[in-house]
C-alpha cells in the first residue's frame, strides 16, 4: 500500500479548502452581525450619524442621543445579539446531539418551561432580575429531564422525544396563558414577551446575567464541539471514536438548557431562533465541521434582524418573536411533513 | 506494528437483568483474522459490543495487553481498538474525505492542530480502500459497496491495531462482500492488524477467517481453524441445520451445503436419519 505524493496533496488541499470555507462564512456572518447592530444604532425613528454614537459612547453627554441610542437602541441591540447567540448556539447543540433539526429546545418545550417558570416568578412571586433567570434554568433542566424520562423506553427514540416534546410544551404554553390571564395588571407587551419572545423595553442592566451564561455555557459546549461532531456519525461509532458518549450527552444538555432558559428569562422564548439557525448555519456551511460557531451568530443575526424588520420595516409594530415565528412556521410544517413521509425512526 | 492481544475471560453480559453472556471465555489470536459466527439471538453481536466496550460486563472482564479496557480511558483505548459498528450514520452532505477524517478524532486533543501525520494517514486509508478518487463526493450519493468501504477507509484512518467490525458485509451484493472482505485482508497482511468480526455467511467465514468461532446460546460452542469449526456435526448443533459440508476447490476451505425439506435430488444420510 503505497500513497502517493499527488494523493497526499490533493488530501491536504481537500482539508485547506474544507476550513477556509468555514473561516469565510463565520467572518461574513460577524461582519452581517456587526453591520446590522450598527444600522439598529443608527437608523430608528431618526438619523443618529455615527460620529455622534462614538461620541456618546466614549462618554460625551449629548442628551438626546443618549435617549434615543444610549436608552433605546443600544440595550435593544446588545440583548438581541446575546439572546440570538444563545438561542442559535444551544439549538444547533440540541439539533447536532440528538441528530434531528426538530429536536430544537423550542419545539420539544424547553423554551416554554424556560418561560413557564419566568413567568410564574414575575407574576406570581413579584420576583425580579437575576432570580428570575435561576427559575428558568431550573424549570429548563426540569423540563428537559421530564422530556426525556417519559420518552424512555429501551433508550431514547428521536421521534418519540419530540412528539413527547411537542406535547409537554403545548401544556406549558396554556399554563402560560392561564398565568398571564391572573395577572393583576394586564400588559399586552409582556405577555407578548412570555408568548412570542420579544426585545421591547430592553435594559443594559438585563445583559449581565446572560453575558456570564453565554460565557460559561457557551464556552463548556465549545470544548465538547469535537465530540458533539463525532455523535453525528451515532452513539456506537462515536463511542468508538473514543467519545464518552452519556457523559458528553449530559454535559451539553446543561450547557444547552442553561443558556436557552437564562436568555428566556430575559427575552421571552423568542420563537423558533433556535429552530431556525442550526439547519441555515449547516446549509451555508456545506456541513463542514462544527455548526456551533455560526449556528450561534446566525441566531444574532436572525434576532437583530427580525428585531429590526418588526419595528421599521413593516406598516405596525411587531415583537421580534412575531416575525421569527412566522419565518420558523413554515419550515417546521416542511419538516414534519418529510419526517412523516421517511416514516420517522 | 506489534500484535496487540485481546482476551475475555468468564464473561457476562446482557441487557437488563437477563445475561445474554453466560461466562464466555476467547482470545483472539493477534495480527489474525477471527470470524464469529452463530444463529440469531446467540449474542455475538453482544460480544462483540462488550469487546469493544459499548457495553459494560456483569461479570468476567476484556483484557487488552492484559489491561481491562472497560478501566482504561476511552480516547486512549480508541487508538488501539477500533470498531466499525452495523448503521453508522452519515451527515448530510459530507463529503468523503471529510467523514474519513473523522477517523483521527482519538489522535487530535482539544487544542491540538490537525497535523500533517493525519493527512498521511487520511491519504494511506483511502488509498488502502481505492476511494481516492471519490475524495470529494458527497457519501450520500455513493452506492452501499462505497459507502462501506468509506467507512473502513474512517476506521483504516483511526490507525488501531485491533479492528473490530458488526457485520460489515450486511446489505452488500455478493461482489461487494468479497471486495470488503478482500480488503479487510490486505489490511490485516500490511499492516497486521488484528481483525474481528460477526459475518453471517458461513462459507464466507470459512473462507476469510483464520480463527472461526461459533456461539450458541450466550457460549462459545467452538473455536479454532475452519476446517475444524465447519462440520455437518457443529452446524447441526449450531444452527440446527442438517447440511454437507465440502471442500472449496477454488480456496480449500469448508463449504457448507444446507439440506432443506425440498428439491433434494437424493436421499441423503442426513435426512434420512431426521424421518
Amino acid at each position: 500500500m503505497t500513497t502517493s505524493p499527488a494523493t497526499l496533496r490533493r488530501i491536504a488541499d481537500n482539508r485547506n479548502r474544507r476550513s477556509n470555507r468555514r473561516l469565510l462564512v463565520i467572518t461574513t456572518l460577524l461582519a452581517l452581525v456587526g453591520a446590522i447592530f450598527a444600522l439598529t444604532l443608527m437608523l430608528g425613528q431618526s438619523f443618529t450619524p455615527p460620529a455622534e454614537i462614538i461620541r456618546m459612547l466614549s462618554g460625551d453627554s449629548l442628551p438626546a442621543t443618549v435617549f434615543t441610542v444610549g436608552q433605546l437602541r443600544l440595550p435593544r441591540a446588545v440583548l438581541s445579539v446575546l439572546a440570538g447567540l444563545s438561542f442559535g448556539l444551544a439549538g444547533a447543540a440540541f439539533q447536532t446531539m440528538l441528530r434531528n433539526p426538530l429536536a430544537s429546545p423550542d419545539i420539544i418545550g424547553i423554551s416554554s418551561g424556560a418561560s413557564a417558570a419566568a413567568v410564574f416568578a414575575i407574576v406570581v412571586l413579584s420576583l425580579k432580575g437575576p432570580v428570575v433567570s435561576i427559575f428558568a434554568v431550573t424549570a429548563g433542566l426540569g423540563v428537559a429531564m421530564m422530556v426525556y424520562g417519559l420518552s424512555f423506553k429501551n433508550g431514547v427514540a428521536g421521534t418519540r422525544l419530540i412528539l413527547v416534546g411537542i406535547g409537554v410544551s403545548a401544556m406549558l404554553e396554556s399554563f402560560i396563558a392561564y398565568i398571564l390571564s391572573q395577572a393583576p395588571a394586564w400588559n399586552l407587551q409582556e405577555a407578548m414577551r412570555w408568548l412570542t419572545g420579544s426585545v421591547n423595553g430592553a435594559q443594559l442592566g438585563q445583559a449581565l446575567p446572560l453575558l456570564v451564561a453565554l460565557i460559561v455555557f457557551g464556552g463548556l459546549l465549545l470544548g465538547r464541539a469535537r465530540d458533539l461532531e463525532a455523535l453525528r456519525l451515532g452513539d456506537d461509532m462515536a463511542a468508538a471514536l473514543g467519545v464518552r458518549v452519556a457523559a458528553t450527552r449530559v454535559l451539553v444538555m446543561i450547557a444547552a438548557v442553561g443558556m436557552i432558559a437564562s436568555a428566556t428569562a430575559v427575552t421571552g422564548p423568542i420563537a423558533f431562533v433556535a429552530f431556525l439557525s442550526g439547519p441555515i448555519a449547516a446549509r451555508i456551511t456545506a456541513n463542514s465541521g462544527s455548526s456551533l460557531i455560526p449556528s450561534a451568530l446566525v441566531g444574532a443575526l436572525l434576532v437583530l434582524a427580525g428585531d429590526y424588520a418588526g419595528q421599521f420595516l413593516l406598516p405596525s409594530r411587531y415583537p421580534v418573536g412575531v416575525l421569527t415565528g412566522a419565518l420558523g412556521a413554515p419550515y417546521l410544517i416542511f419538516l414534519i411533513m418529510r419526517v412523516n413521509r421517511i416514516g420517522g425512526s | 506494528m506489534t500484535a496487540r492481544s485481546l482476551t475475555a475471560t468468564r464473561l457476562s453480559a446482557g441487557y437488563g437483568d437477563t445475561d445474554i453472556l453466560q461466562g464466555l471465555d476467547l482470545a483472539v489470536p493477534p495480527g489474525r483474522i477471527t470470524v464469529i459466527v452463530g444463529a440469531n439471538a446467540c449474542g455475538k453481536s453482544t460480544l462483540l459490543r462488550v469487546m469493544s466496550r459499548l457495553l459494560s460486563p456483569n461479570g468476567g472482564e476484556v483484557l487488552l495487553d492484559g489491561k481491562s479496557i472497560h478501566r482504561t480511558p476511552s480516547r486512549e483505548l480508541a487508538r488501539t481498538l477500533g470498531l466499525l459498528p452495523q448503521s453508522p450514520i452519515a451527515p448530510e452532505g459530507i463529503t468523503v474525505a471529510d467523514l474519513v477524517s473523522r477517523g483521527r478524532h482519538p489522535h487530535q486533543g482539544l487544542f491540538s492542530r490537525w497535523t500533517q501525520r493525519d493527512d498521511e494517514a487520511v491519504a494511506n486509508a483511502l488509498t488502502a480502500t481505492r476511494i481516492v478518487d471519490l475524495a470529494e463526493r458527497p457519501v450520500d450519493e455513493l452506492s452501499g459497496g462505497q459507502r462501506q468501504r468509506v467507512w473502513i477507509a474512517m476506521a483504516l484512518a483511526q490507525e488501531t491495531e485491533v479492528l473490530l467490525l458488526d457485520e460489515p458485509t450486511t446489505f452488500l451484493d455478493i461482489n461487494h462482500q468479497v471486495e470488503v472482505l478482500d480488503l479487510l485482508t490486505d489490511l490485516n497482511q500490511s499492516r497486521g492488524t488484528t481483525v474481528a468480526m460477526v459475518l453471517h455467511d458461513l462459507n464466507l467465514a470459512a473462507r476469510y477467517a483464520d480463527y472461526l468461532v461459533a456461539m450458541s446460546e450466550g457460549r462459545i460452542h467452538v473455536a479454532g481453524g475452519p476446517e475444524e469449526v465447519l462440520t455437518q456435526e457443529n452446524v447441526r448443533q449450531v444452527f440446527g441445520l442438517e447440511s454437507r459440508i465440502i471442500l472449496d476447490p477454488t480456496s480449500g476451505r469448508p463449504i457448507m451445503l444446507p439440506i432443506g425439506r425440498h428439491r433434494m435430488k437424493t436421499p441423503t444420510e442426513a435426512t434420512e436419519e431426521r424421518s
